[in-house]
């Protein structure tokens, strides 16, 4: 029991992610805690979608399962759960059955590497990078299984039109990247990493960002990458795979139930797994702003309260949004329960005060910020712009972003190798 | 009259495409159910990939007899009826019906109703391209101006549920003018909206007109010419895009457009968007009928002299408009009787969709959902 006991306490002193320290008591508290979180997020990402698309369309969106529809994704996920389980009787059975899991794996297997913080990641490889791509393309697979297995016409164009697709721009994709990996080799010894975390500390090395690098090369990676990567997780505008409006549902038009949750799952979990990956490649991961230049510690201290911050900010959005309700008899559950999920969110905001948390948390929460605003714009692109069709998105993958991606990569290279000459002098 | 119909176009719908190498043909069923063939239209692909080598539509299954309804009722008793066909202009619909009777009993609407008239007609033309720009955005995948253009038509239907009482099926005119006055402040409404509606055509525009996918979407597909238009007898908006100048409000005027200053606004590719740029442009002309229209309101009485039960004599009349969605006719055939003896409609949307096939081919899948929505039909129309 002790020996068991001081296995845990082991990696409490140790300054590197639990998988990298070998201690796999950890790595499981930190797997449940990232698929929890996740799942989490994904609820979160649901509910926020809807919201902040119908504010843009001049409706309410979800409004009676809760207050504010703060239920409905709840609602949503008990009503898919309990939902009958069709099965085409044409279709093929087995390969019907694995393709979701193939695609769910896919989407979550990518989170082993994500850098959350410096010691915040359930593993730190180093080829974190390439494993995190590499796993993300695996989905591919899942797709076209679920198109072909689902014997129908239109999942099978829905699925060949978004294998095209992420194949196209996994091209660009990974050139935009090859460009941000060479930018850590930025250093005396001229050697770069693949490790995620190894990437931002890169960039806290060099004082800089790696989307302001040698401006404009960065941000035009940076933005390669940002085009890519909606188009790599099918979203507006690049969703034809999915194009309500022809394909009715594309892949997964002849999914039901609890088959076709696990899609919308891995969907919304690779959007985070990308954004995560241009948060760290780009955006300086877990990093708070201006590390370098607002460095005393007033600064620390102003930036440390940010967490705390944000969720009284929610809080007081609650509160608000009680006072707000109607004073109906009818709604007071509804009242009450907004208030006290307030009251909840500004309990966490004030522990997050408390300086021994708020210097842990800090990080992940960076992190999570800067990977919400990718989120945010997921909804914005979908909110504003009309679909693409699918020569065009193919032209404008090769033809546009792979020259520009390739382009980008040669100056990149050769102005770190004037940088490296002159360093050397 | 054979060489003369070749003469016009050079139209070829009946060898079939092949497919690229030896590849196979895929044959799609798109509807009846669909999001987005506007209801229950039902086309068969034949696809090549994503290529169209072809396409038949599928019609009928809205049918409901109108014409045939309209033998066993009165002339008035029809009148509600037509108001179901093209249920998103019922307006218009019910005014190409009240005039073709009026023209066979030979009597003309006074002049406060020929203007009220005009008035309801231009603001269901908004209403109706309103509906047709954001259901034709959101089959491209622009979901967002859906929600603007129902919320601005909204402001267009409180008018006629003010007049009349109902929002769609308006059933707004009788045979020799109107039924009701307007209410009171009709007119101030009226001109509200016009304030009120201007800025929100440039509002659509700013989303769409100059929106990079958009304008990929939409330029150079499912083009057509004028000479095929002609030669398939395509109306209306899509005729006019292609470059012809031909709207009936001018070339053959009805209720008293001959008094009102404005003008046609014709594209010239013939692509779907020159047809939205000439439904945007309609739609600001129709404001400007409207204002004219609302400024100078005659008095005077709103029916004419018409008998309570209508027997026109034994002949026969056709009588067409220029609907939202091209001309709308109406040929009537009457027997002495107080029923018609045969009512035929000519559906702009029935004529207009036999073009889909020409447009279509040779483009692609998401294209061919692009020209549904731009060859603006209603389905209950169509089937009738």
């Amino acid at each position: 029991m002790g020996q068991i006991l001081d296995y845990i306490k082991s990696y409490l002193s140790s300054s590197q992610t639990p998988g990298a320290a070998g201690n796999m008591f950890w790595v499981l508290v930190y797997i449940l805690l990232v698929f929890a979180g996740l799942s989490v997020a994904v609820i979160a990402m649901n509910w926020l979608e809807r919201k902040i698309l119908a504010h843009m369309q001049v409706r309410l969106g979800p409004m009676r399962v809760g207050p504010h529809g703060l239920m409905q994704p709840i609602a949503d996920a008990i009503k898919l759960l309990l939902k009958e389980d069709i099965m085409p009787a044409e279709a093929d059975g087995l390969i019907f059955w694995v393709a979701p899991f193939v695609v769910v794996l896919a989407a979550f297997t990518t989170f082993v590497v994500v850098p959350f913080g410096p010691t915040h990641a359930i593993t730190d490889m180093n080829i974190g990078i390439l494993f995190m791509l590499g796993v993300s393309s695996l989905s591919v697979l899942g797709i076209v299984m679920a198109g072909w297995a689902s014997n129908s016409h239109y999942p099978l164009i829905g699925a060949l039109r978004s294998s095209a697709q992420m194949v196209s721009y996994e091209v660009a994709m990974g050139l935009a990247v090859v460009s941000a990996i060479l930018m850590t080799s930025l250093n005396a010894e001229g050697t770069g990493t693949l490790s995620m975390i190894g990437i931002v500390q890169a960039q806290l090395a060099q004082g800089e960002w790696f989307i302001f690098k040698f401006f404009p090369l960065g941000l035009i990676a940076f933005f390669i990458f940002a085009v890519a990567m909606v188009a790599e997780t099918n979203r507006a505008p690049f969703d034809l795979a999915e194009a309500e409006s022809e394909l009715t549902a594309g892949f997964h038009t002849e999914y039901s139930g609890f088959r076709w949750s696990l899609f919308f799952l891995a969907e919304y979990s690779a959007m985070i797994a990308v954004s995560s990956i241009a948060v760290t490649l780009w955006l300086g991961g877990w990093l708070r702003p201006f590390p370098n230049f607002l460095n005393n510690s007033t600064w620390d201290l102003v930036f440390s309260l940010f967490p705390g911050v944000t969720f009284l900010l929610f809080a007081a959005m609650c509160f608000y949004n009680a006072l707000r309700m109607p004073k109906h008899p009818l709604f007071r559950v509804q009242t009450i329960g907004l208030a006290g999920f307030g009251v909840v969110l500004g309990l966490i905001g004030l522990v997050l005060f408390i300086p021994a948390v708020s210097v842990r948390i800090q990080d992940i929460f960076w992190f999570s910020a800067k990977v919400a605003g990718f989120m945010y714009l997921y909804i914005w692109y979908r909110g504003t712009f009309p679909r693409y069709r699918f020569d065009q998105l193919m032209r404008m993958g090769w033809k546009v972003l792979l020259p520009m991606g390739l382009g980008v990569l040669i100056l990149t290279a050769s102005v770190a190798l004037l940088q490296q000459k002159l360093w050397h002098q | 009259m054979t060489d003369q119909h070749s003469s016009l176009s050079n139209l070829d719908l009946e060898t079939p495409e092949k497919p690229f190498l030896d590849a196979n043909e895929l044959v799609i069923n798109m509807g009846p159910q669909h999001p987005a063939t506007h209801g229950v239209l039902r086309v068969i692909l034949r696809l090549d990939g994503e290529k169209v080598l072809g396409l038949e539509c599928v019609i009928g299954y809205l049918h409901r007899g109108v014409e045939k309804i309209g033998e066993h009722r009165t002339y008035t008793m029809f009148n509600p009826y037509v108001d179901r066909m093209d249920y998103v202009a019922a307006v218009s619909n019910g005014l190409g019906y009240c005039e073709t009777v009026e023209k066979l009993l030979n009597v003309e609407a006074p002049p406060r109703a020929q203007h009220v008239r005009v008035i309801l007609t231009e603001l269901n033309r908004i209403a109706s391209h309103q509906l047709w720009l954001g259901t034709h955005a959101l089959d491209i995948g622009a979901i967002t101006p859906l929600f603007y253009t129902f919320r601005d038509r909204e402001e267009i239907l409180k008018i006629y549920e003010k007049y009349c009482g109902a929002r769609l099926t308006t059933h707004a005119f009788r045979i020799g003018g109107l039924q009701y006055e307007t209410y009171t402040g009709f007119e101030k409404e009226v001109k509200n909206f016009l304030d009120f509606f201007r800025p929100k055509i440039d509002e659509y525009e700013e989303l769409l007109t100059t929106n990079r996918i958009w304008v990929e979407r939409t330029k150079n597909v499912g083009t057509i010419s004028a000479q095929d238009c002609i030669a398939l007898g395509v109306t209306g908006p899509v005729l006019r895009a292609s470059g012809v100048k031909w709207d009936l409000r001018k070339a053959q005027p009805y209720a008293n457009y001959k008094n009102f200053d404005f003008e046609i606004p014709i594209g010239q590719n013939g692509d779907t968007y020159d047809r939205y740029l000439v439904r945007m442009a309609e739609m600001r002309q129709s404001v400007r009928i409207i204002e004219q229209a609302v400024g100078a309101l005659p008095e005077g009485p709103i029916m004419a002299k018409v008998p309570k039960v209508m027997k026109p004599a034994a002949g026969e009349v056709y009588h067409s408009i220029e609907a939202p969605k091209g001309e709308l006719g109406y040929f009537i055939v009457s027997d002495g009787s107080t029923q018609p003896y045969r009512v035929r409609v000519r559906p702009p949307s029935f004529v207009n969709l036999q073009a889909l096939d020409v447009m279509c081919r040779g483009q692609l899948v998401a294209d061919v959902i692009a020209v549904i929505g731009t060859l603006d039909i209603v389905l209950g129309e169509v089937d009738r």
